[in-house]
């Protein structure tokens, strides 16, 4: 026996399964205030400001700021160990102490994933699963090239290049920094690392680690501080290299910063990832790629997929089962294993979506917000949608960067390509169709660096990552991960 | 009313697409749910209650169902306030014993195997004799095997007409079908024999017989759970799902719960419309229970074998 109902058939998905929360235990403890690691050690600071938990907007530490003098002795470090130690080391032995970080990574794995949640927001089912994983992976990645760099120049005499300065952002701070040193070290560079203003906890853990593991004085010194000290690492005169993953704005500053100089540099900046979904597609798995496209870390994601092209013949259906299964993700506590979507990662991030919320209204967008409970404390924002937005549309053209998903159609793969295309970035994108001819055309149409066939936000180390066009230039990870570093490949 | 093949219906079924990557990434996502406290318990006593307890050997006996039926009614004497089974399921030949033993006016439901199970290769007029004895002889609900000879081999109509015919022979009973999914090799097949068993009739469709490895997985589930979704918002009509076969342990029965109401949503979280095909897991969610109760585990030595 069957039921049957005359209302349109409808699943009671939200808040069919309470949870009792399930929060993540393992200590992970913060310092009343931090100050920088230069030569090995750790040092005191000044000009101090504070990081605060997104999740509840309480201050967690107060952390100095790096000044043009603490720059110049952290470069001054690098450059000594970079001439007396680690440039000269052997590659076999330079791997050893990568191996040894990554080992340290893991054995510390769930304190690094706690405190990475506390200060950065994001959920602790990706920093458990995701972030530091990865991180631990790169560093095994780059550890197993250290000692066969002639293999990755064939007829190259690869060199270190010398010192590195590295800005990294705020949406995966440990992960970043991972992807940023374990090059750079393998190939006999030393480093100036610098961690975003509202996310400088974790790096400040890798530095214990690197003390735990004996690794030389000099060779990753770690300054605190905002825009300024970022900007006094990359236009320091005795820096060789610089790498940069943060907005194209900020992008473009150091590029002019550097013209002339003969710094090398990579980019890692901003994109607007379209993401295909062709009516043969298999369209659950589809939104499931979706889901991880955009809502992956609240949409802090440089490679979203933020604009999602659908077959006009399939559009609204789609846009159903998207709703439907946007309704069940859980947004909350940060710590709590169960959480889906955690805090926007700053108050100054969560105006600048709610300006694009606006905007996208004023625009004629319909902006749908997932009925899930949001906490009343903290940064929060529901998974959003626009449908009814256009090419046109400013919600369209400019990174969001959060958890908001602008829905477009198209009729023919040509148009597809035609509108993924029309950005000014070319990070990331992604094609959905069961047909395999179809997925090849349309993915070496697209004007990006990085395309995923049926699937979004997939990573590994041995894969290199990295945009055109206005979302940047260089690789990294993989084998191209190591030409950035390194000087006589050519 | 007896549902009719259509040739275009049968396309449709068969055009089915699944993506094997992607559903496996969505069960990871769903395998890392952490169940604790009062939602452990209430989804334990719910897992508890949605059993169909099962004993289906050539060397069942009528004493060994009266056993089955003693457990169904009361699990463990200890702990007197936790539900019953849905179910017990066995052979026809053992429908008469199950019936003298739960009573006329039972609260656990008689499900019984028919159609030549397990492999289904029987001609038709016997399945369906079985099938009528068996609800004669008291089966509120009849698990049927599909031929997935004759699915494997593209005879939609055959295996169609038979879950039709069988329908019609149950009468009041409810009708599970079980797609033998470890002998359809692929998602996209159990997707297709998902809609096919609906349109036929089905009022719940079952992964599994329990005889073939794999059984009820978690990417074999979620695909059948969407065929029902997928039912449900076309035609309003709810389709009962029943993994069974390999679940074992309390932890991987919550996390189908969790499958279901994530897929289906909270109608779906009832024993009327969501089964466990299962002989060993009862002992597990009374074990983990009991823990609730004591703040450690018991040996499963505590626990009667059925």
């Amino acid at each position: 026996m069957t039921k049957r109902t005359d209302a349109k058939p409808a699943l009671q998905l939200a808040g069919a399964l309470d949870l009792s929360p399930a929060p993540e235990s393992c200590p992970a403890p913060i310092k009343s205030r931090y100050g920088h690691f230069i030569g090995g050690e750790f040092v005191d600071g000044d000009d101090h400001f504070t990081t605060v938990n997104p999740a509840t907007g309480e201050v967690l530490a107060e952390v100095a700021a790096g000044s043009d003098e603490t720059v110049d002795q952290a470069v001054k470090a690098a450059r000594k160990a970079a001439d007396g130690v680690w440039g000269k080391m052997s590659g076999a032995d330079r791997g050893k102490f990568l191996y040894r970080i990554a080992r340290r990574i893991q054995e510390r794995s769930r304190e690094l994933a706690v405190l990475e949640t506390i200060d950065n927001g994001k959920p602790i089912r990706e920093t458990r699963d995701v972030d530091i994983p990865l991180a631990a992976q790169h560093f095994f990645y780059y550890a197993g090239w250290a000692d066969k760099l002639q293999y990755a120049v064939p007829g190259g005499n690869p060199t270190p290049l010398g010192v590195a300065g590295q800005v990294i952002p705020w949406n995966f701070p440990f992960l970043m920094a991972s992807w940023k040193l374990a090059p750079a070290l393998a190939t006999g560079n030393t480093v100036v690392l610098k961690p975003a203003e509202t996310t400088p906890l974790s790096a400040m853990l890798l530095a214990e680690i690197l003390q735990e593991v004996d690794l030389p004085p000099g060779v990753i010194n770690i300054v605190n501080g905002a825009g300024r000290t970022g900007g006094a690492v990359m236009g320091h005169p005795d820096i060789d290299k610089v790498a940069f993953t943060g907005s194209t704005n900020v992008g473009r500053i150091i590029m002019r910063q550097i013209a002339g100089s003969k710094k090398k540099a990579t980019m890692e900046l901003g994109g607007k990832g379209a993401h295909i979904v062709f009516a043969d597609a298999s369209l659950d798995q589809a939104v499931e790629g979706c889901i991880n496209g955009i809502f992956f870390n609240q949409g802090h994601v440089c490679c979203a997929g933020s604009r999602l092209l659908v077959e006009e013949s399939i559009a609204e259906e789609f846009l159903e089962r998207l709703k439907r299964r946007v309704e069940v993700l859980r947004i909350g506590n940060p710590l709590d294993k169960n959480t889906d979507i955690g805090a926007i990662n700053s108050v100054k991030q969560l105006g600048t979506i709610n300006k694009y919320l606006d905007i996208g209204k004023n625009e004629g967008a319909n902006v749908w917000q997932s009925p899930c409970p949001v906490p009343d404390k903290g940064f929060f924002l529901p998974p959003t949608i626009m449908s009814g937005v256009q090419q046109t549309d400013t919600v369209v053209r400019e990174e969001i960067f959060g958890p908001v998903l602008s829905v477009l159609t198209f009729r023919t793969p040509a148009e597809a390509i035609k509108k993924a295309n029309d950005t000014e970035y070319g990070l990331a994108a992604g094609v959905w169709s069961e047909k395999n001819s179809k997925l090849f055309e349309v993915a070496h149409a697209l004007n990006a660096g990085i395309v995923w066939a049926n699937g979004y936000n997939l990573f590994d180390p041995a894969s290199p990552f990295g945009g055109v066009r206005h979302s940047g230039f260089g690789r990294e990870g993989g084998i191209a991960g190591l030409w950035a570093y390194m000087g006589g490949i050519s | 009313m007896t549902s009719t093949f259509s040739p275009e219906a049968a396309r449709e079924w068969r055009s089915a697409r699944v993506d094997d990557a992607t559903i496996n990434a969505r069960i990871s996502r769903v395998r890392s749910r952490s169940i604790k406290t009062d939602t452990k318990v209430r989804l334990l006593k719910l897992a508890l209650s949605m059993i169909d307890l099962t004993t289906l050997e050539g060397a069942d006996t009528p004493e060994k169902v009266r056993a089955l039926c003693r457990k169904a009614e009361q699990p463990y004497a200890a702990l007197p306030d936790l539900p019953h089974t849905a179910a017990v399921c066995v052979y026809p030949n053992l429908v008469p014993v199950a019936a003298a033993a739960l009573g006329a006016d039972r609260t656990v439901k008689i499900a019984s195997v028919a159609t030549g199970f397990p492999s289904g290769h029987v001609p038709l007029r016997l399945k369906l004799a079985e099938t009528e004895a068996a609800v004669a002889a008291g089966a509120d609900e009849i698990d049927m095997v599909i031929d997935r000879g004759a699915f494997l081999s593209g005879d939609d109509e055959k295996v169609f007409n038979e879950i039709a015919a069988i329908k019609g022979a149950c009468g009041k009973a409810r009708l599970k079908v079980i797609l033998e999914t470890g002998e359809l090799g692929t998602l996209d097949n159990v997707a297709a024999a998902s809609r096919l068993a609906i349109a036929a009739g089905a009022d719940f469709i079952k992964t599994s017989t329990g005889k073939i490895k794999p059984a009820a997985t978690f990417p074999v589930v979620l695909v059948m759970l969407e065929a029902i979704r997928e039912h449900y918002l076309a035609t309003g009509e709810m389709i009962g799902m029943k993994p069974a076969g390999g679940i074992r342990d309390a932890k991987t029965a919550l996390h189908h719960l969790v499958l279901v109401a994530e897929t289906l949503g909270a109608a779906w979280m009832t024993n009327e419309w969501y089964r466990f095909g299962a002989s060993s897991l009862a002992n597990d969610l009374l074990r983990q229970l009991q823990r609730r109760e004591d703040g450690y585990y018991q040996s499963p030595r505590r626990f009667s074998v059925d």
